[in-house]
């Protein structure tokens, strides 16, 4: 019998150096990345920063840059982001536990699921067509925060029934099981046991939609939100504009000021999306915490 | 039939004393082939009572579960291909077999589980406290309250002690005073003492067999009068195996238990009654002892003294 050493060539020292090698490269892919992220944020913080005050944050678009605020694009992205709460998370939620917990695997069923998926690729000019012709038009909502809001639904919609559906299918099948061998209904297991367990995978998934939401600007392009008004919305049917617009407007602008302004709007809206984060990961702590409790 | 032969050996349970002659020993003794219950039962109202005066032959046990025919296809695959028994109540039966033999797929049976899974059919029919449990007007809800399961993998909901027995009852409506149900289910399942300070602490904080032992007092807080438990053990260690092997002999008093387990020696620590399934099928029932003394199938010797399997 020949010796275990002959039989195996095991090469230790060059298998041990491309460990390192691929190590080496990698750490260089996430520096990089990071190195190109930090330096954009930098540049805009420093360029933005000096124009950030209470006149900025409080004031209306004016036509010169010294004179500009930002208030109405604030409570216009706060007022779309809480139209794409009420109607995504419903519905996107509400769907995943269909698919989930009481579609059969049938084609119907696949042809949803399969649709679901791509709709999450398409690209957000597409939805602003679809918004423009649907909501503006078709609908007759005009140029207001309700056709922009549904629009940004429908855009994420998918984002929130792919990551709904995800945190609901792993859950441990033992959970529903001995909930159902205990006597509960389908809907007393998805109230007492789906959902609470499934939440902070769900709240992730609206983190991550309402971000993209509220950053989003081909959509507010096409659907007509204006770029530069002095009052903010009153209802839903008003017309409206939002950070991302400013942004937009004030890059086209001449002039260095209103670029230095643009990047003020960046940090505000950075700031913004921040904020949105932090309060729900808070919440998802929260939850979390008192599921085990 | 060699189980008849067994049956006046077997302790006469004292609950049953009141039906001597409901049950002819082939109505409560039915094996794989399970031949002729209904007539033998109908011709023999009187014999009993002349044969045996004495409480030698003892009452027979009443059948709580009555199994006849029973046929479970997952899509394709043909699992149990009629399976006919009855189980009697207040006693411990196992099912044993190898794995893969359908034992588990018989028991979900039992309670309705299996038709949650989609893309699954059975025949045959089913029958608790002679009660058709698959006809038209019964509720699998309602089925699954009155008889309750214990699943493989300790499987406590992410709550409290507390919350995890009284959710069962909760939801089914339960009137009385729930700390009364939850220290009275927690002493049933012999939990009580070991946890009643920490009620309202998470259930995963909890070892694995006080896990399996909070399941049992869950399952019994909705009051159910049959208990089936699949392969409850393996998963524990040897000492928490023994304790919960104590806890379900003390459950058979007031439960009817059905046991799946791939483990003989449980099987013969716990059981009144064995049945032993393979592929698909159940080849024989009967007393436990007798079943693993003297088998009378050759498939079953060949298991039990493990030949395969
Ligand atoms: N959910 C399922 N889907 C498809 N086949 C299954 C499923 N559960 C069990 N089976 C099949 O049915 C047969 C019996 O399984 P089971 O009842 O789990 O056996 P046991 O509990 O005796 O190990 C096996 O062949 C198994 O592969
Ligand atoms: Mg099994």
């Amino acid at each position: 019998m020949p010796s275990t050493d002959t039989l195996f060539n095991q090469r230790i020292d060059s298998r041990r150096r491309r460990g390192k090698v691929m190590a080496g490269v990698l750490f260089v892919c996430t520096i990089l990345g990071l190195v190109v992220l930090a330096t954009l944020i930098v540049d805009v913080v420093l360029t933005g920063a000096p124009w950030l005050s209470r006149e900025f944050i409080t004031g209306f678009p004016r036509s010169t840059a010294e004179a500009s605020g930002i208030w109405p694009a604030i409570i216009g992205s706060l007022y779309l982001m809480l139209v794409v709460a009420a109607v995504a998370v419903p519905l996107g939620v509400g769907a995943a536990l269909y698919l989930e917990e009481y579609a059969r695997d049938n084609w119907l069923a696949r042809l949803i699921q399969i649709n679901i998926n791509n709709l999450a690729g398409v690209p957000s000019v597409v939805y602003g067509i679809l918004g423009l012709g649907v909501f503006v038009y078709l609908f007759g909502f005009g140029n207001s925060l309700l056709a922009a809001g549904l629009t940004l639904s429908l855009l994420v919609l998918p984002i929130i029934v792919i990551s709904s559906q995800e945190a609901i299918r792993s859950i441990p099948q033992g959970v529903r099981e001995s909930a159902y061998a205990l006597g509960a209904t389908r809907s007393q297991v998805i109230w007492s046991h789906v959902l609470p367990i499934a939440m902070p995978g769900i709240l992730t998934g609206v983190i991550l939609s309402l971000s993209r939401a509220v950053g989003e600007t081909a959509p507010l392009v096409l659907v007509g939100a204006a770029l530069a008004i002095n009052f903010t919305p009153a209802h839903l049917l008003d017309e409206f504009t939002a950070i991302p617009m400013l942004i937009f407007q004030w890059t086209e602008e001449p002039g260095v000021a209103f670029r230095e302004l643009a990047a003020a709007a960046i940090i505000v809206l950075l700031a913004f999306l921040i904020l949105t984060n932090l309060t729900a990961i808070l919440l998802r702590n929260y939850l979390e915490q008192e599921r085990s409790a | 039939m060699a189980d008849a032969k067994a049956d006046p050996q077997r302790k006469p349970s004292s609950s049953e004393a009141s039906s001597p002659q409901t049950s002819s020993p082939a109505a409560s003794n039915s094996t794989a082939s399970g031949t002729g219950n209904a007539p033998t039962r109908k011709a023999v109202p009187e014999a009993p009572r002349t044969l045996t005066p004495g409480p030698r032959q003892g009452p027979q046990p009443k059948t709580k579960i009555e199994v006849k025919d029973l046929q479970f296809w997952y899509g394709d695959t043909h699992a149990i291909k009629g399976v006919t028994m009855n189980i009697p109540a207040h006693q411990v039966t196992a099912f044993i077999g190898p794995s893969g033999c359908g034992k588990s797929t018989v028991l979900r049976c039992l309670n309705r589980m299996n038709e949650l899974i989609p893309d699954t059919r059975m025949e045959g029919t089913i029958r608790v406290d002679e009660q058709d449990i698959y006809a038209d007007e019964a509720d699998p809800v309602m089925v699954r309250r009155r008889i309750g399961m214990v699943f493989q993998k300790p499987n406590p909901f992410p709550k409290t002690i507390y919350k995890n027995i009284t959710w069962g009852a909760k939801i089914n409506g339960y009137q009385g005073d729930y700390e009364a149900l939850v220290e009275e289910s927690l002493r049933k399942a012999a939990l009580w003492e070991e946890v009643k300070d920490r009620l309202h602490t998470s259930a995963y904080n909890l070892s694995g067999g006080q896990q399996q032992r909070l399941c049992i007092a869950r399952a019994l807080a909705v009051k159910p009068d049959i208990l089936l438990m699949d392969e409850p053990a393996s998963a524990l260690d040897p000492i928490a195996t023994a304790k919960l092997e104590e806890t379900i002999v003390e459950l058979k008093q007031d439960y009817t238990i059905v046991i799946v387990t791939h483990n003989m020696q449980q099987a013969t620590r716990v059981s009144d009654r064995t049945a032993f399934f393979y592929v698909g099928e159940l080849v024989e029932m009967g007393d436990t002892e007798m079943l693993f003394t003297r088998p009378s199938d050759e498939k079953t010797d060949a298991y039990i003294s493990g030949r395969f399997g």
